[in-house]
């Protein structure tokens, strides 16, 4: 991979890879918008019914969505000192940024196991079909997330400053999947059955 | 060249083909002769742009076919007549979609005199309810849907008691009144459609949903299910029976209510002659012919539904499709029910699925079918006597 | 080979292919990171796969015209057969064929680019693409076979028994379509990317081919679109697998209560049809865009109203969002519903219509040459002609109401979405396999191809629309005893059935053509058709790696430079000299020769 890297380096400029890339991320946080919204949609239509309860989150979430911002914070910092000339910095918050992610995921699986022997399983109430199943869609988009972060330590870690493009993009892809969770968990813990039936006029 | 005749011959082809075939709407026996209208105003218009465009083009190919020494001119564009071909379009398009919507309107307004039918689809048969005198459909559920009670219908309800229930496939309707059909289903999505009203809709498990339509002419018309519902989708099959009110009243007095249906005793007795110290057997089967489905295609009443009936079946003579007769004894019976797909009995549509049972529980489900029909042995002394 | 350091001139973006040259067979012809390596990877895998799909079609004739005569054929099977035609022919086939296919070939060349921006990733679309048929293929060997719910893969009939393939095939099937899914991702960011990022020195958007603007707008749509399909297949999978009821009601299934409660089968047709009528503009935009090309210059002309078709393009991508629940009118929706999608249905002909109108008007006064190229894209125009006309029945709600289901459903979409793109395939195939593989199609072979798909499909569908009429509803195993289905029409899908065995052979002529032709047809020079746009100007054929040679193109004007008065040929290439000729409709008011692409 590093002479892939390494040849792909030479000749092109780096400007046309990195805004190649990052018209790429903008078009795929696109896509993954579209699949949130749909999946927003689906939820506030399916929370309408008749057959629909809340489920009280767990608090581990809480502890997640910390986790989560403290890795934004440390990718936005990373950011900014890859172009600076502070090389042992900038590595240290692009790892910190990569375990905060790892351990949102790791917090998020011990949240579902909170639920499950709170006996709220992924059948039998809508609630928590959607929790498990919204849940597992932004956690595998963060994992997708966590193997580009891999990439991007791998060519940045000799000479962060340049792959500052690299750490720039991972930086928006966090924040990105920050702002999606963020909406989930508002979605998850505010939007009652009552709201929803409120929102599609069968109240 | 060719392509031009080929283009001209297609045109001459397709209106052929339009004025002489044999196959058009199938004649409207209800008050939606303004679908057909909307029907041919877009026939009209849509067939004019075929023949005119394709003819159009047929005429280039010969003009401004290739010759040696001619260029093509340099046209990239022309504001003025793209705007005409827009405006024209837009108008030709509106001139559609008007009446389409006005008779859209029509049919979602229901009227307030109108009939009320409840179709109930379920793999793979329809089933018909009136509301009775009340005029109000019993509320229903799945959880109430039982051998007994097909139409899952809450025996709390009081205004269940008096619908009315109609046994068999065929419904009757009386000429010239309004009928609203409410459709619902016990199990996957269905469609009932009788192309003669033109009206039809989709019923979902789940949700009520409804089309109303008046019926115009007597006679007896196929109903169909029109939304792939399962391997049994093309035979799902029933009758509406369209005749003169007197006709209808009879037949609908003579319809039974709900109550009545749950105050017969609802299966038959084991019939003499059965195995003995059966009685626990046959009551296990019983249980079974409810647990395992059966009676969703069976009945023990002597009427064929998606199945033979069970009434009787024991110790009959069964034809296959292929021709071929065999006699239904323990053995058959055993057989079928282990892989019903290695015989078709005529008749019936072979979409009997393969239900997992132990051999102990097949040999009371046996059982159960023995008692409802007559042993070989009787059965043939009962021909015998007949002679 | 790959200069690093340009001799001179400002550098251009993308002036490196992004991958190395390919050292070894495997690398050059397998794990290749070359655009024209991986379409044409796409395109046989799409056709082997769409062989399937019309052997599967033939079987279901064989059915449908001689209804009883083959045992094996049974109504199991014949669902069976029905859902991965359906299937296999719709994604499998056309969407990976226009999008994998045609666009991972031509977008790059169209707009001066060396290699598709992040040829890694498309490689393993490619990868991925391959194994989603796998998966698809391997549901044919599961217990119980594949689904045959078919192809809309409605709830809940499909996860239910009663319908075939209820236990594994439909979780094969839907996992293969999430996987496709993720393929069609990788390779969309990759077209929509490399149109945006890596046109070459004075590519304007405007003064690309229609093809690419078919096939960008068509990506774009399925960036958008495929979401909708992964989150109704990935919420019917927890329904089959967990028992989760997003969209199963509390039901009754074969005599026993399940276990289902509260969901709705229509949110999954809402999200399914949010996808599936973008989906059929997935298909017919690349259909467009490239019948757009082919016309003009088969015709020697400049396309008519290059601004006007590609707005057309926008505009239909952008309304074929709010049309999807014509699909819906008899689904039990709310009824108050039929009058929004009729409306825009009904809107979304104006575009269209100006597209059938801007072809013709290219027609007229040209230099109308009859090549295999121009041919099939006039069939084309005569068929989508019918299949479009048709859809104004079936948009019209209340002319849907007694049409829905039945066989004038299935004729209009095998017009509009299986007929008429399948002959720009074609058309595309033989007009831009010289630049392929440096060799010219027979031209004898092309022809009777030709021919006889034209005509057979035509007698296949054309006159299917009035048994449609009749009320014969369509996925019916058989027809016994229907007394208002008079025995003329039995006749007649007999009939059906030996033109479509016969049109089914035919493709056998296509196949040999393609593959003999590859190897031993007769060497083409480098611009046989004497075209304008930029992939005809490649300093060799087939291109090669890097596809331009030391220096990217510049280009100074649009790709329908024909016909220009006072020129010496009738055609100036996209990229010859200014001086050459300025052959836009309308000059931008600057200098012709851009310093950075727009």
């Amino acid at each position: 991979m590093a002479a892939v890297a390494a040849w792909s380096d030479r000749g092109r400029p780096r400007d046309a890879r990195a805004s190649a890339a990052s018209i790429g991320l903008w078009v795929f946080m696109g896509v993954a918008t579209a699949l949130f919204s749909l999946f927003i949609v689906a939820y506030v239509m399916r929370m309408s019914g008749d057959d629909s309860m809340t489920i009280a989150l767990p608090w581990q979430l809480w502890l997640s969505s910390a986790l989560l911002v403290a890795g934004s914070v440390a990718l936005q910092g990373a950011g900014g000192a890859s172009r600076g000339s502070d090389a042992m910095r900038t590595r240290r918050l692009l790892l910190a940024g990569g375990l905060c992610a790892a351990g949102f995921l790791s917090v998020q699986l011990w949240a579902w196991q909170a639920l499950l022997s709170a006996q709220v399983m992924p059948a039998g109430n809508p609630a928590g079909s959607f929790f498990y199943l919204l849940t597992a869609m932004h956690g595998l988009h963060l994992a997708g997330g966590l193997v580009g972060w891999a990439w991007t330590a791998h060519a940045a870690w000799p000479d962060p400053a340049r792959a500052a493009w690299r750490i720039a993009l991972c930086a928006r892809y966090w924040h990105f999947m920050l702002a999606v969770w963020l909406v989930l968990f508002a979605l998850l813990g505010w939007v009652t059955p009552e709201v929803a039936r409120f929102v599609c006029g069968t109240s | 060249m060719i392509m031009a005749v080929a283009l001209l011959l297609i045109v001459l082809g397709s209106v052929l083909f339009h004025v002489f075939n044999p196959w058009w709407t199938t004649p409207l026996a209800s008050n939606w002769q303004p679908m057909d209208d909307t029907l041919t105003i877009t026939l009209v218009i849509t067939g004019i742009f075929f023949v005119v465009i394709n003819l159009f083009v047929a005429y280039m190919l010969v003009r401004f076919r290739h010759r040696e020494g001619h260029r093509a001119a340099h046209e990239p564009e022309n504001r003025k007549l793209e705007r005409w071909l827009i405006g024209g379009t837009t108008v030709g398009i509106m001139a559609l979609l008007a009446p389409g919507l006005v008779v859209y309107a029509n049919y979602v307004r229901e009227p307030r005199d109108a009939l009320v039918l409840e179709v109930l689809g379920q793999q793979w048969q329809w089933r018909f309810r009136f509301p009775g005198p009340d005029g109000k459909l019993g509320a229903t559920d799945a959880r109430f849907v039982s051998a007994t009670n097909p139409f899952g219908i809450d025996p709390g309800d009081p205004a269940g008691q008096d619908d009315l229930l109609i046994p068999g496939d065929e419904v009757h309707l009386p000429l010239g009144k309004p009928v609203l059909v409410l459709m619902r289903s016990n199990d996957v999505l269905h469609d009932f459609f009788v192309p003669p009203f033109r009206a039809r809709m989709n019923m979902v498990p789940g949700q009520v949903s409804r089309f109303w339509f008046t019926s115009t002419v007597a006679g007896r018309y196929e109903a169909l299910c029109a939304q792939l519902c399962g391997v049994g989708h093309p035979n799902m099959r029933g009758y509406v029976v369209v005749e003169d009110p007197a006709s209808y009243q009879a037949w609908y007095a003579a319809l039974p209510s709900f109550a009545k249906s749950q105050a017969k005793a609802p299966e038959a007795p084991a019939a003499p002659g059965g195995p003995a110290g059966g009685g626990a057997r046959v009551e296990q089967g019983r249980a079974l012919a409810d647990a395992k489905g059966c009676v969703a295609c069976h009945t023990v009443d002597g009427s064929p539904r998606v199945g033979p009936t069970w009434k009787g079946l024991h110790g009959k003579t069964e034809t296959m499709a292929d021709g071929s007769t065999a006699l239904v004894d323990e053995a058959y019976l055993r057989s079928f029910i282990r892989d019903p797909q290695a015989r078709h009995v005529k008749g019936f549509p072979p979409v009997m699925p393969k239900i997992e049972m132990t051999d102990e529980e097949l040999a009371a489900l046996v059982a159960y079918i023995q008692s409802l029909g007559s042993p070989p042995a009787q059965a043939a002394a009962e021909q015998k006597a007949a002679r | 080979m790959n200069s690093s350091s340009p001799t001179g001139q400002a550098m251009s973006h993308a002036d490196d292919a992004g991958h190395p040259a390919p050292q070894s067979f495997l690398t050059r012809y397998v794990w290749s990171q070359d655009h024209k390596v991986i379409a044409v990877q796409y395109a046989c895998t799409a056709i082997a796969v769409g062989v399937v799909g019309v052997v599967l079609s033939n079987l279901m004739r064989l059915q449908l015209g001689f209804p009883g005569q083959f045992d094996f054929i049974n109504a199991e099977r014949y669902y069976q057969f029905v859902t991965m035609h359906g299937m296999i022919m719709v994604i499998y086939l056309l969407t990976a064929l226009f999008l994998g296919g045609f666009g991972n070939y031509l977008i790059p060349l169209m707009v001066g680019a060396r290699d598709m921006v992040f040829p890694y990733l498309n490689m393993l679309s490619f990868w991925v693409y391959l194994l989603s048929v796998v998966v698809l293929m391997a549901s044919f060997f599961v217990p119980g076979g594949p689904t045959g719910a078919g192809w809309t893969l409605y709830p809940p009939q499909s996860i239910l028994p009663g319908t075939p393939g209820h236990a594994g095939g439909i979780v094969l099937m839907l996992v293969s379509l999430l996987i496709f899914i993720v393929a069609t991702t990788m390779g969309g960011l990759n077209y929509v990317t490399t149109v945006l990022q890596a046109r070459c020195e004075g590519m304007t958007l405007l003064r690309m081919p229609l093809t690419v603007w078919g096939i960008f707008v068509a990506t774009i749509l399925a960036l958008l679109g495929f979401p909708a399909l992964f989150v109704s297949g990935v919420m019917l999978l927890l329904d089959r697998t967990l028992g989760t009821s997003f969209f199963m009601p509390a039901l009754v299934s074969m005599g026993q209560v399940t276990g289902y409660k509260g969901g709705s089968p229509l949110l999954f047709q809402h999200l399914f049809w949010f996808f599936g009528h973008p989906e059929v503009y997935i298909v017919a935009l690349p259909a467009f865009g490239i019948v757009s090309d082919l016309i003009s210059v088969h015709a020697r002309k400049c396309i008519f109203g290059y601004r006007m078709m590609v707005w057309a393009i926008v505009a239909i991508g952008a309304l074929s969002v709010v049309v999807w629940a014509h699909h819906m009118f008899v689904s039990g929706m709310n009824p108050y519903f039929g009058f929004f999608f009729a409306t825009t249905t009904l809107i979304i002909a104006v575009p269209t219509a100006i597209k059938v109108y801007n072809w013709i008007l290219t027609l007229w006064r040209g230099d109308i040459h009859l090549t295999v190229p121009m041919l099939f894209a006039l069939a084309f125009l005569c068929t989508f002609l019918i299949g479009g006309l048709t859809g104004l029945f079936l948009g019209n709600v209340s002319v849907d109401i007694p049409l829905s289901g039945t066989y004038f459903v299935v004729a209009h979409f095998h017009m509009v979405m299986g007929v008429a793109p399948l002959l720009v395939v074609f058309g595309g195939i033989y007009h831009w396999f010289p630049k392929v593989t440096g060799r010219m199609l027979d031209d004898r072979l092309g022809r009777l191809h030709f021919w006889i798909t034209f005509l057979g499909t035509y007698a296949v569908f054309f006159p299917m629309h009035y048994l449609g009429v009749l009320g014969m509803p369509r996925r019916y195993y058989n027809f016994d005893g229907y007394k208002f289905i008079p025995p003329s029409a039995f006749s007649l899908n007999e009939v059906i059935t030996v033109i479509a065995m016969i049109i089914a052979l035919a493709q056998l002529l296509f196949i040999v053509n393609l593959a003999w032709s590859a190897w031993r047809g007769r060497p083409a020079d480098a611009n046989p058709w004497r075209a304008a746009s930029l992939e005809w100007q490649t300093p060799t054929t087939p291109p090669g790696y890097g596809n331009w040679g030391p220096r990217l193109p510049v280009v100074y004007r649009w790709a329908y430079a024909y016909g220009e008065p006072g020129a010496a040929e009738d055609f100036i290439a996209q990229n010859a000299p200014p001086q050459a000729g300025a052959g836009e409709p309308e000059p931008e008011g600057q200098s012709e020769v851009r310093g950075a692409p727009a």
